[in-house]
């Protein structure tokens, strides 16, 4: 229990003075996760829309696949990425093995599964509501994609959290295709796992708070926005 | 003349047509021709397919056997010229006006026009101070005149109501039905169900009388409130169609005595 607490106060030593590397490490891990979110965003809710609206062959198939790579294993996630972006894999030409680039890569493969299959549910409840109206006013599928998108915006919020919560907390991608470089590739969650591994617990502790904290925040803010939002549109 | 822009697309005829769900028949052979300008009340037990039908006439739900035809010439596609309201109103989390101009939208019309129509329909609906409220918060009578709002702005040839007013209280079923009536006399044809006699009386010029999936009686509404011909609509006017009575008279013909219930 004492080293906890000695290693604690450390931390919390460390987080005052605030110093360029933790800066660096924090801005680095903020820069990945949050590039990844919206890019998986981008990605996947378009896609999960679809999966709710269009009936086609193999459809449930991808549902039921979608679903599955929610729960990918992120070492396997890196691994794979590793290996396209290696000197002689398919993507090797590219030279982004061991830089940012390759990690975002790295989670956006990771969490566009899960905002995929988090928007498939929430816009294939709402249509169940809006199907009928929207298609007696004229607007197939195709047209009630975007409005459906739209009126569940403060829902998707959700899912986008989910994929920010994924992204910013997992180690074993990054770790693998960004490498853990100083002043390159390194984040938070490397960071610690390197800070345990030589027995730095101070640091690892205060970026473990950092990450923390910075987790809550963004939560609390998409909760707050969310409440308002929802308060004034019921 | 119809509400419409250009020519009518009435009459609307069904032929044969049948639908099924869950490997039941529930809309059994149905014919019937529909044009004029009256107010017709689609009448009959809660499942007699009431509302099946309108969904059917509307183009929501494809017959399993059997056509839906629109024979008039209505400006090629029947489906512009038409429109439905429903049980539950249906609202965009929107403002209200935002509603309306979304459905006149999706039929392509330009935004000054839109504008116009928007202003208009709320203007004839009573909604005008809440054109800025979101449309979800708007109380349950409200919404339903919205709904109305919106067709006043679509201005629909035919206009399908499935049991418009049926969870409204008094103040908000008359405003519907003078809404309604007002719609009638803007020249749209009206085929409404409801399962409220006086609203059948006060709005309908003739009645189509459904049982079990299968339509027993058309006549005037006067007609047919001073005495249906069909003795399952006569027990109905009088309020004594209950379910067990039409199990007991299911039994001649359903079930073989010699197998039991089928």
């Amino acid at each position: 229990m004492n080293d906890f607490s000695d290693a604690l106060s450390s931390a919390l030593l460390l987080l005052l003075h605030w110093e360029r590397d933790l800066a660096e490490i924090v801005a680095l891990s903020l820069r990945v996760s949050l590039t990844a979110v919206v890019m998986a965003a981008v990605i996947g809710m378009p896609l999960g829309a679809a999966l709710a609206l269009f009936r086609f062959p193999g459809r449930q198939a991808l549902v039921v696949l979608t679903s599955a790579l929610m729960g990918l294993p992120p070492v396997v996630v890196g691994l794979i990425v590793y290996l396209l972006l290696s000197r002689s894999g398919a993507l090797g030409v590219l030279g982004l093995l061991f830089t940012p680039t390759a990690m975002i890569i790295a989670q956006v493969t990771l969490i566009t599964p899960i905002i995929a299959a988090l928007v498939r549910q929430v816009i294939e409840d709402l249509w169940q509501e809006y199907a009928e109206q929207l298609r007696s006013l004229g607007a197939g599928p195709a047209r009630a994609l975007p409005t459906l998108l739209w009126d569940a915006r403060f829902s998707l919020i959700t899912a986008f959290l989910a994929g920010f919560g994924r992204a910013s907390a997992e180690v074993g991608a990054v770790m693998i295709v960004g490498g853990n470089i100083d002043h390159v590739t390194r984040v938070m969650t490397t960071a610690i796992a390197l800070e345990v591994s030589k027995g730095d617990l101070a640091l690892a502790l205060g970026l473990g708070i950092v990450l923390i904290t910075l987790s809550i925040a963004v939560n609390a803010t998409a909760f707050l926005v969310k409440e308002r939002a929802l308060r004034r549109q019921a | 003349m119809t509400g419409g822009d250009g020519e009518s697309i009435l009459p609307l005829e069904l032929q044969d047509v049948c639908y099924e769900a869950g490997g039941k028949r529930l809309i059994k052979d149905m014919n019937f021709r529909l044009e004029g300008d009256r107010t017709t009340m689609v009448l009959g037990p809660n499942g007699a397919g009431k509302s099946l039908l309108l969904r059917l006439c509307h183009g929501l739900l494809r017959p399993a056997a059997g056509r839906v035809v629109w024979h008039g010439a209505g400006g090629g596609d029947p489906a512009r010229h038409q429109a439905m309201v429903f049980q539950r109103p249906v609202m965009l989390r929107r403002s209200a006006a935002a509603n309306v101009d979304y459905a006149l939208a999706l039929r392509g019309l330009a935004r000054a026009e839109r504008a116009a129509r928007v202003e208009d329909a709320l203007d004839h609906t009573g909604l005008k101070r809440l054109a800025g409220h979101p449309a979800r918060v708007l109380s349950f009578g409200e919404q339903q005149r919205l709904a109305l709002a919106r067709i006043w702005a679509l201005r629909p040839q035919v206009l399908f109501l499935d049991e418009p007013t049926a969870s409204l209280d008094p103040a908000a079923t008359h405003s519907v039905e003078q809404i309604v009536t007002a719609l009638r006399g803007r020249g749209t044809r009206i085929v409404m169900t409801t399962h409220d006699l006086g609203q059948a009386k006060r709005l309908g010029d003739e009645v189509l009388f459904l049982h079990r999936g299968r339509l027993l009686e058309r006549s005037p509404a006067a007609d047919f409130f001073a005495g249906p011909q069909n003795d399952l609509a006569q027990m109905f006017v009088a309020g004594e169609l209950l379910w067990w009575r039409r199990q007991k008279r299911k039994l001649p013909t359903d079930v073989d005595p010699r197998e039991g219930p089928r």
